[in-house]
Formats: C-alpha cells, sequence, structure tokens
C-alpha cells in the first residue's frame, strides 16, 4: 500500500520513535511484563505500515461484496439491511418456549433461534432412563412433531427464518420443522433458517453424540443434498467454531478447526457426485466473540479471505455466492462470571460490538444471568436491546468495515490468517479432519489451550473482574428462573397421549423402512419426513440409526 | 516405612450434560497434584459411575454438571454408594448450581460443591484436607 521510498522513511522514522519509547519506559516502566491476546498473542507497542509491507489492497483487502471478501460478503453490508437479531431461547415445555419466542418477536427480534433440552439434543425421548432429571432444564423438551407444532404457533414462519441448535439428531428435528411448516399449508421450498447439524464440532467440543464419525457424515450429507434439491432457502448446517472457542480453544484454533471442518464437508458432498456451486451458497458458519476486540474483529475477517480462497483455489467454485462466509456469532458464554452478575452486560455489549465490526450476518447476545440458569424475560430483553442500541444509536452501521486499513487490524488479520492455513495443512496432512478427531489431536490441542488459560487466571496473569481483581465477596441477587419439578412428568404423560392416539401400524413402516434405507445408500431425509408425520418420537428415529450404524462413545481424553 | 499411597479420584460427568471444559481442567489439576486420577468421559449414568469408582476402588468422585439435572443425579449417586456398601468414598460436585440448591446437594450427602471462578489450588488444597486413602 505504500513505495519503498515511502517504506524506508516510516522506518527510520519508526526506529527513532522506538528509542524514544524506550527512554520513557524508563522512567514509568511498562504496565505489564508482557503484553497479549486472550489467546496468548504477543502484541506491539506500535503497528504503522511497516506491519503491512507485502499488503496489497486489491488483492488482499478488497471491496465489500468482492473477492476475497475480507470487508464484508455483500456490497452493501448494514447499509442495506441491518444483522438479524436471533435470541437463542429455549426453556421447559413446547408451550413456555412458544411464549418466550412470542416476547421476543414483540421486542423487535428479527429471527428466531432454538435451544433444545439434552435429551432432545442427544436423540433421547423424555420418558427414557437417561433423560432423568435432565427435562426442560437447558432447553426445551421436543418428543414428536405435535410438539413441534405448538412450539412454533402463531410465529410467521414463513416470513421469519429459524435456527435451531441441534447436531446428531439434526435431520429429525429439522423434518419435524418441513412436516410443521406443511401441516400449516407453508411449502418447504419457502421456508427459511438453519439447523446446526455440524457433528465435527461435536466431537472436538460441544459433545453431543449419537453414532460414530463416518455415519455422521453419511447423515449430515444427505441433509446437504436434500436441502439442495427441496429446502432451497434453508442452510442445512452450521459450521460452528462458537463450541471450540467454549471449550477453551485461542482464537486461531476456533478459526482453523471450524475451516477445517468446511473442508470435510464440502468433501462429503463432492464425493456424493454434488457440483460444488449447487450446496456451497447454503453453507453457513457460526463463531463465537471473545472478550479480546481486536483479535475478534481480525479473526472474522480473515475467516472470510480464508474462506474465499479454499472455495476458488481449492475447490474451483464459479459462484461468488459460494465463496462466501456468512455467519452467525454468539458473544462468549465463557466469558461471563457468576460474580458480581451485572458486568455480564457490558461484557456482552462489547463482545457484540466486535462481532458487528467483524461484519456478522446474525448475532446472539447472551444474557447477564446465563452464567446461572436459562435466562429470565428480563435479562433477555436487555440483551436483545444491548444489540439495538449498537444498530441504531451508536452510529457504527453507518460505513461498511469502519476499522478496515487499521495498522493492527490488518496486521492481526495477515497473521490470524497464516496460522490457521498451517493448521489446516497439518490436518490435511494427517488425513483430513475425521482423521484428525479419530487421534484426538484438535480435542487435545484445546484442551491443552484451556488448561494454560485457567492457570493463567489462577496465577492472575489475567485480569477477570469480579473473580480475581476487584472481588467484593458480596453477591448482587439476581433472579433466577426456575423450572418446575412437575414438567418431566407432565411431558411423558402428554407424549404417551400423542403416542396412543396416532397409528402405530404407521409408525412401524416408517421406521421400518427407514432402517432399510438406512443400511443402503438412499437419501435418509425422505424416509425420517414420513416418519415424523405420522408421530413417530424422535428417539424411536434416532434408535433406528443407533442401532444400524452403531453409538458413539466419549473417548474421556483430557 | 509406613508411607500412605496415593489419593485415587474419579472424575465424573453424569448425566447428558457435554460441557467438559471444567471436568478436564481437574483431571489435569489433580494429576499434576499427584493424585492418580481416573475420568468417565461424558455421559455416564449414576449406576455407570458408581460401578466405575467401586471398580477402580477410588477415594473420592467429583462430579461435574452445568445443564441443570444436579437435583437428581448428584444426591442419587450418593444413594448407590450407600447401597453398594461405599459410603466411604467422599463425593464433592463442581458446576452452574442455584445458589439454593447448594444447602439440598450438602444434606444430601455431597461434601463439598465448588462454584465457577474457584483457584484449582483450592479445590486441590480441599481435597488433600478432606480426603484419606481408604485403605
Amino acid at each position: 500500500m505504500f513505495n519503498k521510498k515511502e517504506l524506508e522513511e516510516i522506518a527510520a522514522d519508526n526506529k527513532r520513535w522506538q528509542r524514544i519509547f524506550k527512554e520513557s519506559v524508563s522512567k514509568t516502566p511498562e504496565r505489564l511484563k508482557r503484553f497479549s491476546t486472550v489467546s496468548g498473542r504477543p502484541i506491539q507497542n506500535l503497528y504503522t505500515p511497516l506491519d503491512l509491507r507485502d499488503l496489497d489492497y486489491s488483492k488482499d483487502i478488497g471491496l465489500p461484496g468482492q473477492y476475497p471478501f475480507t470487508r464484508g460478503v455483500q456490497p452493501s453490508m448494514y447499509r442495506g439491511r441491518l444483522w438479524t437479531m436471533r435470541m437463542f431461547a429455549g426453556l421447559g415445555s413446547a408451550r413456555d418456549t412458544n411464549k418466550r419466542f412470542h416476547l421476543l418477536v414483540n421486542e423487535g427480534q428479527t429471527g428466531l433461534s432454538t435451544a433444545f433440552d439434552m435429551p432432545t439434543l442427544m436423540g433421547y425421548d423424555t420418558d427414557s432412563p437417561r433423560s432423568r432429571g435432565e427435562c426442560g432444564r437447558c432447553g426445551v423438551a421436543i418428543d414428536t412433531l405435535k410438539d413441534m407444532e405448538i412450539l412454533f404457533e402463531g410465529l410467521p414462519i414463513d416470513r421469519i427464518t429459524t435456527s435451531m441448535t441441534i447436531n446428531p439428531p439434526a435431520a429429525v428435528l429439522w423434518a419435524m420443522y418441513i412436516a410443521m411448516a406443511e401441516k400449516r399449508g407453508i411449502s418447504r421450498k419457502v421456508i427459511g433458517g438453519t439447523i446446526q447439524n455440524d457433528m465435527l464440532k461435536e466431537f472436538i467440543a460441544q459433545k453431543t453424540f449419537m453414532c460414530p464419525p463416518e455415519p455422521s457424515m453419511r447423515l449430515i450429507t444427505d441433509t446437504i443434498e436434500f436441502g439442495t434439491n427441496e429446502v432451497p432457502r434453508w442452510n442445512p448446517i452450521s459450521i460452528s467454531g462458537y463450541h471450540i472457542r467454549e471449550a477453551g480453544s485461542t482464537a486461531v484454533q476456533e478459526l482453523a478447526f471450524t475451516l477445517a471442518d468446511g473442508i470435510a464437508y464440502v468433501e462429503a458432498a463432492l464425493k456424493r457426485g454434488m457440483d460444488v456451486d449447487s450446496f456451497a451458497p447454503r453453507l453457513s458458519f457460526f463463531f463465537n466473540s471473545h472478550l479480546d476486540f481486536f483479535e475478534e474483529i481480525a479473526k472474522f475477517r480473515a475467516a472470510r479471505r480464508i474462506w474465499a480462497k479454499i472455495m476458488k483455489k481449492r475447490f474451483k467454485a464459479q459462484d461468488p455466492r459460494s465463496l462466501w462466509l456468512r455467519f452467525h456469532t454468539q458473544t462468549a458464554g465463557c466469558s461471563l462470571t457468576a460474580q458480581q452478575p451485572y458486568n455480564n452486560i457490558i461484557r456482552t455489549t462489547l463482545e457484540a460490538l466486535a462481532a458487528v465490526l467483524g461484519g456478522t450476518q446474525s448475532l446472539h447476545t447472551n444474557s447477564l444471568d446465563e452464567v446461572l440458569a436459562l435466562p429470565t424475560e428480563e435479562a433477555a430483553t436487555i440483551a436483545l436491546r444491548t444489540q439495538q442500541i449498537i444498530a441504531e444509536e451508536v452510529g457504527i452501521a453507518n460505513t461498511i468495515d469502519p476499522l478496515g486499513g487499521s495498522y493492527f487490524l490488518e496486521r492481526l488479520t495477515n497473521d490470524m490468517e497464516e496460522e490457521a492455513f498451517a493448521y489446516i495443512t497439518k490436518i490435511d496432512e494427517m488425513g483430513g479432519m475425521v482423521a484428525a478427531i479419530e487421534k484426538n489431536y484438535p480435542q487435545l490441542e484445546i484442551a491443552d489451550a484451556a488448561y494454560q488459560y485457567q492457570k493463567q487466571i489462577d496465577e492472575k496473569e489475567k485480569s477477570v473482574i469480579g473473580v480475581n481483581k476487584y472481588v467484593t465477596g458480596e453477591e448482587l441477587p439476581v433472579e433466577i428462573l426456575q423450572i418446575e419439578e412437575e414438567l418431566e412428568r407432565n411431558q411423558i404423560e402428554w407424549t404417551n397421549e400423542v403416542k396412543s392416539s396416532r397409528n402405530n401400524s404407521k409408525v412401524k413402516a416408517a421406521l421400518q423402512r427407514l432402517g432399510e434405507a438406512a443400511q443402503g445408500d438412499d437419501n435418509l431425509m425422505y424416509p425420517i419426513v414420513d416418519a415424523v408425520k405420522a408421530y413417530a418420537t424422535e428417539q424411536e428415529i434416532c434408535d433406528v440409526f443407533r442401532t444400524v450404524f452403531g453409538v458413539y462413545r466419549d473417548p474421556g481424553v483430557y | 516405612m509406613n508411607k500412605k499411597r496415593r489419593l485415587r479420584v474419579l472424575v465424573a460427568k453424569p448425566g447428558l450434560d457435554g460441557h467438559d471444559r471444567g471436568a478436564r481442567i481437574i483431571a489435569r489439576a489433580y494429576r499434576d497434584a499427584g493424585f492418580e486420577v481416573v475420568y468417565t468421559g461424558l455421559h455416564q449414568t449414576p449406576e455407570e459411575i458408581v460401578q466405575a469408582a467401586i471398580q477402580e476402588d477410588v477415594d473420592m468422585i467429583g462430579l461435574s454438571s452445568l445443564a441443570g439435572a444436579h437435583m437428581y443425579l448428584f444426591p442419587r449417586v450418593v444413594e448407590l454408594l450407600k447401597e453398594r456398601g461405599a459410603h466411604d468414598i467422599v463425593v464433592c460436585g463442581g458446576g452452574i448450581f442455584p445458589e439454593e440448591d447448594i444447602p439440598k446437594l450438602k444434606k444430601a450427602g455431597i461434601k463439598e460443591i465448588f462454584t465457577p471462578g474457584t483457584p484449582l489450588t483450592e479445590v486441590v488444597a480441599w481435597v488433600e484436607q478432606n480426603v484419606e486413602a481408604r485403605r
């Protein structure tokens, strides 16, 4: 961006300035022995054009909506349309969560996002012995299509998109959503939304399990193929770094492992015989926005650039939309503290700001009480208001990529891209992500980083306000959302009622067809949709997978 | 020389909760403190945890839960230990718990509860002071 002569002058000036700086800190020493990011990346005292010596503006940064998309995927970005405000919500029964959805939509949220309880996430019904004590505790309990119908009652799903955080049984919950829409007379061609459906990061980090990696990849590829042919406005996968980061990874590990997972899914779809441009535009991503402001913004910008390069150079995609890395962001749950919980509002605000400056397409802001329990209505509303204030009061959505060109930010973006590519090459050499996971490679890399970080906090090398610094010992009372004791019993009774009113021979036949398809190569989405329409329960369907494909067990490495 | 054997601890994740960052960090901290550590991995039923504890002849079980099912799962582990005549195995827990659940868990026989923000050194020191090798 600067010519040789300019750079020489800047270098000379900089050398002089570094001497002045050194003199100054010899009188007043620097605050810290080492300045570093949350991820442990060392940070210089100053960034100048010298850090961007080899940077070519048009080639490396470019313009919004143009390759390599460093400044954003759409040409108009937030000048056209703001990001989707999509609050992750789910609690108790389908009825309880439906009420919360209505509240959030009435308060101005622009997309829906569903949190399921643990049995639903793992493919068990509420009446399974493994589900004891878990019903509705960390999300909504869904056993059958009936629950899905209640969950979205009265919500305009022909206009508003829905995200569902669901992985091993993603195909089943998606089938329920499609069936629910069709019962309401809304075509599968019209509905829009996202299923998370990213099993590789489950093995790495979030750890809801059902079947081993190979058959999991088959199920995912079935959904990508089905989506491409049948549900064109749906994102059949949300390739997620969020949970990798929550498990304790560094920012670069989050970036690299997520994109390496993306490569594995693209390769699986290509192996199926699909054309890259038929499915790539519907691949979506999901990142964490952690506390280290500039590192996070750089991560989002680097992610777009890396993915565009991978899709163009490695997979020879032609459609520009295939090169787009569109992503949802959630602020970092693991950065919140149980101590002095009101401080969490400030942490979330700063993280949300980084996500917006990083060009996110959609955002969830955590509630201040999410470190303690599921959010109350009041706390969830404050979190939504946080986004609305950022969008409408502070002016940062007035121009596109306002921090682009910052010496510090561009240097960070370059460094993170380079480091992420080094990880991706290493994973390629291991035989790809599935092979790397089987060797526990990403799992142990993350465990190392998490342990290092915890030790830094214990040794006060990293500050956590209210935990290892400015501790008051006095806790502010925060109201906690309670899940009623009778919920589990009621849900079991309700599902039994559904089971006794359905046509059981129809269910049996549908499950048998599904089992046969699972043993062969047919796309499983069609028999799954038939089974949910007959009101087969989630577990009845997942038990077919577990029987045919086997069950994955946690290797328990630490 | 009558040297006591090293403490043996079982770190366990009961129920369907997949949040294992804390459990795995604690397992490493115990290991670095010189304990013999057995980690069950995720998604264990109380029955499986108690079976592992008896089979591995541990002195303590550390239970980790962050998804809200602790009020059933933790007391169930203590109950099963009693049934199997292994009531001398100390049980403690860590994770996210509403304030009012903590006295209830202690009453149910969970000897100590650790909440977010507790330094590793404190968790290790508690074990050293409160758990003895059973034989």
